[in-house]
């Protein structure tokens, strides 16, 4: 009987988990992708000082935001979703959209990123012989895009792998509630504190295994890439 | 009426000239040859016709139509007529039939149109079975014979080569020109290309221009431009300025520079410009013991094809390169490549001076 609760509860941990960075991921690659696409080609037109100053402000704004402290996003969103806050009559606090959401915060700026240097990297001459073989701009852009398909598969799998890693976050914003919104990480916290370490140590070794799926897929993708 | 004319046209790179009011026509039907050395201007130029660039000034005309760089719309229009081939192929990460697929595909050909057009056109490059490899596993002269492909699969007007054979091998280069001629004579296709290759600019041109520093010095026939063939490339080649000593046996030392002395027959002192004829000097790989009174180590540095030898150029010391000519045979029996140690040796009798 304590058993099956047992394997119950990681069953509802880990789905959980996969929901809300799978969704948070997903959101994030449709808006990120399109996004970094266009900053990427931005660098292959001609440049007066203005717009070159514009584009170094976005780009370190974007690296920036690539590398931005999940507790400071869950901080903020749990300002905005509060019941004084200017979301509180959604009443998203403590539910998983509410981590979906502070995820997506935190995903698509590593999307936009590295798409975006995926994109800028296909050399200029792609482009170019893409022209000089008949292609409109527009093919030639698609053309690009195709060339950069590793770089953006990358984005994604990156963000995903930032995403089911995180605690600090969700924890403020999902507030770890159980069969609720307590996912592998911030349960790892809570069995750790109650010294469960059995439940502790089984999440972590999900979550480990997951992590090398990630790696093991990223790994694969970028030797596929390599044979270039 | 000229397939291309190119009227006053200079580019300019912040400040500086690349190309200096040039002037050329290439009627229908021709091979046209641009000829100079490296940094002398030949790229931007090709990349101009090739509507790649725009010129800070001067104009292309095309069938007598002006180029108007401000409609994107013509400007694809106009590509589409013209067959590009830069000096480094660029290929896309899919496989041989796609890279040489796009072309049409971007033009909307069908689907039966293009397996039938890629097949010819691998055909042409002799490449027919690599369709399903990918392009980006290719040897440099496989991917070249695939970049050609690629601009001849649309049956274009004017084809534009860029230095097509310049890091080929003797193999696939002897295959590029023989599709440059093929195409030219078969499909009547105007051919603008460049090359610093004399002899490849001899054996293709019908007419060529000498492009140095970023204007044009000469516009003609081969024999226009650098005067009667065989001698032209004796005079070309080999060719050396020194100061000369004579020596108490009365033969000649002349001092070439960087460490450079030469030993030659006649009897002159002072400032002389001398002369080896290329088939005049031996080629080995170990030091010859022989009579000849010149013998100097060397590298590899360039090897040209010509259609029953080839011309290797053999880096002595800075500056100072031999042409040495020999059979294919040969070059293939002692394993030579780009890199090579070799030795040269020439008589001092062989020492020509004018």
């Amino acid at each position: 009987m304590i058993e099956d609760t047992f394997w119950d509860e990681i069953w509802n941990i880990t789905t959980l988990s996969l929901r809300v960075s799978g969704t948070a991921v997903l959101i994030g690659a449709l808006i990120g992708v399109p996004i970094g696409t266009i900053l990427g080609f931005r660098q292959f037109k001609g440049k007066r000082t203005l717009t070159r100053f514009v584009d170094i402000m976005l780009k370190s704004v974007i690296n920036t935001s690539m590398g931005l402290p999940p507790v400071v996003v869950g901080l903020v969103v749990y300002l905005l979703f509060t019941t004084s806050g200017p979301f509180g009559w959604l009443g998203l606090l403590y539910t998983p959209t509410a981590m979906m959401i502070t995820q997506l915060i935190m995903v698509v700026p590593i999307i936009i990123g590295v798409t975006m240097s995926a994109v800028g990297s296909v050399e200029k001459s792609i482009r170019e012989r893409a022209l000089s073989l008949g292609a409109t701009e527009t093919q030639a852009a698609w053309l690009v895009l195709r060339e950069a398909r590793m770089g953006v598969l990358t984005s994604i799998i990156v963000a995903f792998g930032a995403a089911i890693s995180e605690v600090g976050g969700i924890m403020i914003t999902g507030g770890n509630v159980r069969w609720w919104t307590r996912t592998l990480t911030t349960a790892i916290v809570v069995e750790t504190e109650l010294g469960n370490f059995t439940m502790a140590l089984t999440l972590g070794a999900i979550l480990l295994s997951m992590a090398f799926g990630i790696n093991f897929a990223l790994t694969i993708v970028q030797l596929k890439g390599a044979r270039r | 009426m000229p397939t291309v004319e190119v009227q006053n046209l200079s580019k300019e790179y912040s400040g500086r000239y690349v190309l200096k009011d040039v002037n050329f026509s290439v009627k229908n039907g021709e091979i046209f040859v641009l000829v100079g050395p490296n940094g002398a201007g030949k790229t931007t130029l090709l990349r101009i016709i090739d509507l790649l660039e725009e010129p800070t000034s001067g104009r292309v005309l095309f069938d007598g139509q002006i180029v108007d760089y401000s409609s994107k719309k013509d400007m694809v229009a106009l590509r589409r007529k013209i067959g590009m081939v830069f000096q480094q192929a660029i290929l896309f990460n899919m496989s041989v039939f796609d890279n040489v697929a796009y072309p049409l595909k971007v033009r909307g050909e069908s689907k039966r149109n293009i397996k039938q057009k890629v097949r010819e056109a691998l055909e042409l490059v002799q490449l027919n079975g690599f369709e399903r490899k990918n392009a980006l596993a290719l040897s440099g002269g496989e991917a070249q014979r695939v970049a050609i492909a690629q601009a001849l699969v649309t049956e274009p007007n004017l084809l534009l080569l860029d230095e097509p054979t310049a890091n080929l091998d003797p193999k696939n280069a002897s295959i590029v020109e023989e599709i440059i001629s093929h195409v030219n004579r078969e499909r009547q296709t105007t051919i603008i290309m460049t090359t610093h290759n004399m002899f490849q600019a001899e054996n293709l041109a019908h007419r060529l221009a000498f492009l140095n520093d970023g204007k044009i010095e000469s516009v003609g026939t081969f024999q226009d431009v650098f005067g009667k063939p065989v001698k032209s490339f004796a005079r070309l080649e080999n060719v050396f300025n020194g100061v000369s000593k004579i020596t108490a046996e009365g033969t000649s030392i002349i001092d070439l520079g960087n460490g450079l002395q030469v030993e030659a027959a006649f009897k002159k002192a002072g400032n002389v410009r001398l002369h080896v004829p290329p088939e005049d000097i031996i080629l080995s790989t170990q030091p010859l013991i022989s009579s000849a009174r010149n013998t100097f180590e060397g590298r590899i540095t360039e090897i040209s094809d010509m259609e029953h030898v080839l011309k290797l150029k053999v880096k002595i010391a800075e500056n100072k390169n031999f042409t040495v000519q020999i059979t294919k045979r040969s070059f293939n029996e002692m394993q030579l490549n780009i890199g090579s140690k070799v030795y040269i040796a020439f008589k001092a009798s062989s020492v020509q001076t004018s």
